[in-house]
């Protein structure tokens, strides 16, 4: 014979685990049923302070398949390496804003430049930019070039590039534009003056 | 030192490509275009995706309905139901002789019920001969004539009434000639006897989508052609001259005649066998050099390119677009060699290996896109380098012995585009395989002509295009000849 108080005990126990688990059941629903776009695409570092100062961009623009040099005011601290990397961040920073002329995915960002001697400059982009990147040779070139030429032209000294991923190399960004190896900037710029006369 | 991986690369190639010779393959012969694809076998019987097949002869489309899979050619619908082994075809009801399939939102048919099925959508004569699976839409047949020589040394001369381009191989007692892509049909017997000590017959032979003459002589044969491609001629060894060779690279190859025209010696015809049209006595011609063109699809399988539309990838655009290129690069008499010419899936660097592997003149890679109008012509953007006569050549800049020649292709092409009123940009690209390529090396990006999307998959736009194209590489022949 069992204990009565042993059987209130046991039924008392299977209702509290049927009772979580009915709760997590609901809970992990909720947590699947969160939209992407929910993603906290803040920036996690304090804004940048100190003087602006002018810097050209060469911003993309689809329609005419052209890079366009445009002026712009931005704060730049003074170190090297994060002056590369706000300006850079001005530039996508650019590229998302809703009258844009060359739409980047929302939440693309660049995580970090590193500027290597001698000459050499490594751009780290989040997954975001090139997971969801459009594809195209055009469009993927754009965007190449743009950051590029808008880094070296702005910081003396950068012969070579490469563009990461999620701090990883990659074959292409979105199926096109080859990001296996450096990029020689004096070939960049030639690709950049292509693209500014709109041949 | 990524020149070893790719050598290592390469020798894993050729053995993917060997065991590609035994897939099941169906070849179609239409006006529109000649093409292969694979054959899927599924509980015994062989299918063949429906779409596939139609693609390049007109504009096709397909989607799921509910339950149904609808495909609309042209202004034909037509409605398939999974494990049905019935079709709805123009509103009509049409026998299957096996249950359809949808695997992975392509519809396939059983091969045998390609006779009855395509007529409904083509509204014209479609012959399908099963065993070898060749299909044949309207009246595209080739056929041939055989006439033995027997004054010495014997010659067989086979006459065709087009220009044909077969893969030569010779065994002890046997030559072998596989036409792959020509729709060659027997002349009334398979079996041709000609009653000469050398050259005692010949047997026509239809097998996995190919025709194939198969001619015994008693001493080793040699085959060499005349009048554009229309005439082979076949002899003993040492008494004319040799085939040029193709390029084997275990990917689809075909070569058309570029010879200069010549005549066949003539000859008396042999028993059981029609003659020719009689033609002049004439020297044999000397053996000419091909150009060979690697044409190139991008994407492919999985890899889906862009986006066009929400139904349009662009790997279907780039396929289509590379059919056409190659009928228009045969018709001016460069020989082609596709990197597909189905939906495979190919690595960026297993497109340069095969690419390279073929010693083209040229490489021409496709692509399409939605931005912008017109077409955009590329070409590397590594820096120009002098030829290295070294035995190796660095993987990553292979290209950049090659540019002055891959930009001078991309200008006469540029001027065949503007020639016929297609809007023109040349750029250099950081693309892949672009870089690896040791040949002259173009890359063609179609944009619509207008506004309309849909007008990138217009055939008549994607004829056009591929038209301007082949002129402008067809013109720069000789100097990619000089080159090679």
């Amino acid at each position: 014979m069992i204990p009565r108080h042993l059987i209130f005990g046991v039924v008392f126990m299977l209702a509290v685990v049927l009772g979580i688990s009915v709760y997590m059941l609901r809970m992990r629903s909720r947590v699947v049923a969160l939209p992407l776009a929910a993603v906290d695409t803040r920036p996690v570092a304090p804004p940048t302070v100190g003087a602006t100062e002018e810097v050209t961009l060469y911003v993309a623009d689809d329609a005419a398949g052209m890079l366009r040099p445009q002026s712009v005011r931005i704060p730049l601290p003074s170190g090297r390496q994060q002056r590369a990397e706000e300006l850079l961040r001005a530039l996508v920073n650019l590229y998302l804003e809703k009258s844009t002329s060359h739409p980047l995915p929302p939440g693309s960002e660049v995580r970090n430049v590193y500027l290597l001697e001698p000459g050499t400059a490594v751009i780290d982009t989040n997954g975001a930019l090139a997971d969801n990147h459009r594809s195209g040779i055009l469009v993927e070139e754009l965007t190449v070039t743009s950051l590029i030429q808008s880094l070296a032209s702005n910081l003396g000294g950068i012969n070579r590039v490469k563009i990461l991923v999620e701090g990883k190399q990659r074959d292409t960004l979105a199926g096109h534009a080859d990001l296996s190896d450096f990029y020689d900037v004096s070939a960049v710029v030639h690709m950049a003056e292509q693209m500014q006369s709109g041949q | 030192m990524r020149w070893i991986s790719a050598l290592l690369a390469l020798a894993f190639l050729f053995p993917t490509g060997a065991s590609s010779v035994d897939e099941k393959r169906i070849t179609v012969y239409s006006t529109a275009a000649n093409y292969s694809l694979p054959v899927t076998v599924s509980t015994g019987h062989d299918y063949i995706g429906l779409l596939e097949i139609l693609e390049p002869l007109g504009s096709v489309s397909a989607r799921i309905d509910g339950s149904r899979w609808k495909l609309r050619y042209e202004n034909v619908e037509g409605e398939f139901t999974p494990g049905k082994t019935q079709a709805r075809v123009r509103g009509k009801e049409v026998d299957l002789y096996g249950s359809f399939l949808l695997e992975n939102g392509h519809g396939l048919v059983p091969l045998v019920s390609l006779s009855t099925l395509l007529p409904r959508f083509l509204g014209g004569p479609v012959t399908f001969h099963e065993t070898s699976r060749r299909l044949f839409i309207g009246s595209v047949a080739t056929q041939f004539t055989a006439e033995l020589s027997k004054t010495a040394p014997a010659k067989l001369v086979l006459t065709f009434s087009s220009p044909v381009n077969p893969t030569i191989s010779t065994e002890p007692g046997k030559l072998h000639m596989l036409f792959s892509r020509e729709p060659l049909v027997p002349p009334g017997t398979q079996n041709l006897t000609f009653g000469d000590k050398t050259i005692p017959g010949a047997i026509f032979q239809e097998r996995n989508g190919a025709a194939e003459i198969v001619v015994t002589g008693t001493q080793p044969l040699m085959a060499s052609f005349s009048n554009n491609g229309r005439t082979i001629t076949i002899a003993a060894a040492g008494t004319a001259p040799a085939q040029p060779a193709v390029p084997q690279t275990g990917v689809a190859t075909t070569s058309p005649a570029a010879q200069p025209p010549s005549t066949p010696p003539s000859a008396a015809p042999a028993p059981g066998v029609t003659p020719p049209p009689a033609l002049p006595a004439a020297a044999m011609p000397a053996p000419v050099h091909r150009m060979l063109a690697v044409v190139d699809a991008s994407h492919g399988g999985d890899e889906r390119g862009a986006a066009l539309t929400d139904q349009l990838p662009e790997k279907d655009v780039t396929l289509a677009v590379a059919r056409k290129l190659r009928q228009e690069l045969e018709s001016r008499g460069i020989s082609v060699v596709m990197l597909r010419d189905s939906d495979a899936m190919l690595q960026l660097d297993q497109r340069a290996a095969l690419a390279n592997a073929a010693s083209p003149g040229v490489y021409i890679s496709i692509h399409a896109s939605s931005q912008g109008n017109g077409v955009r012509l590329y070409t590397s953007a590594l820096p120009a380098r002098a030829e290295s006569y070294t035995p190796f050549v660095p993987w990553d800049t292979g290209q950049a012995a090659s540019l002055l020649e891959s930009q001078a292709v991309v200008s006469s092409v540029a001027a065949d585009l503007r020639q016929k009123q297609v809007a023109v940009r040349s750029l250099e690209a950081p693309l892949r395989p672009l870089n690896n390529i040791t040949a002259p090396a173009l890359a063609v990006e179609l944009a619509p002509p207008a506004k309309d999307l849909l007008d990138l998959a217009s055939p008549a736009y994607e004829q056009l295009v591929a038209g301007a194209v082949a002129s402008g590489v067809a013109r720069m022949r000789d100097k990619l000849d000089a080159k090679r």
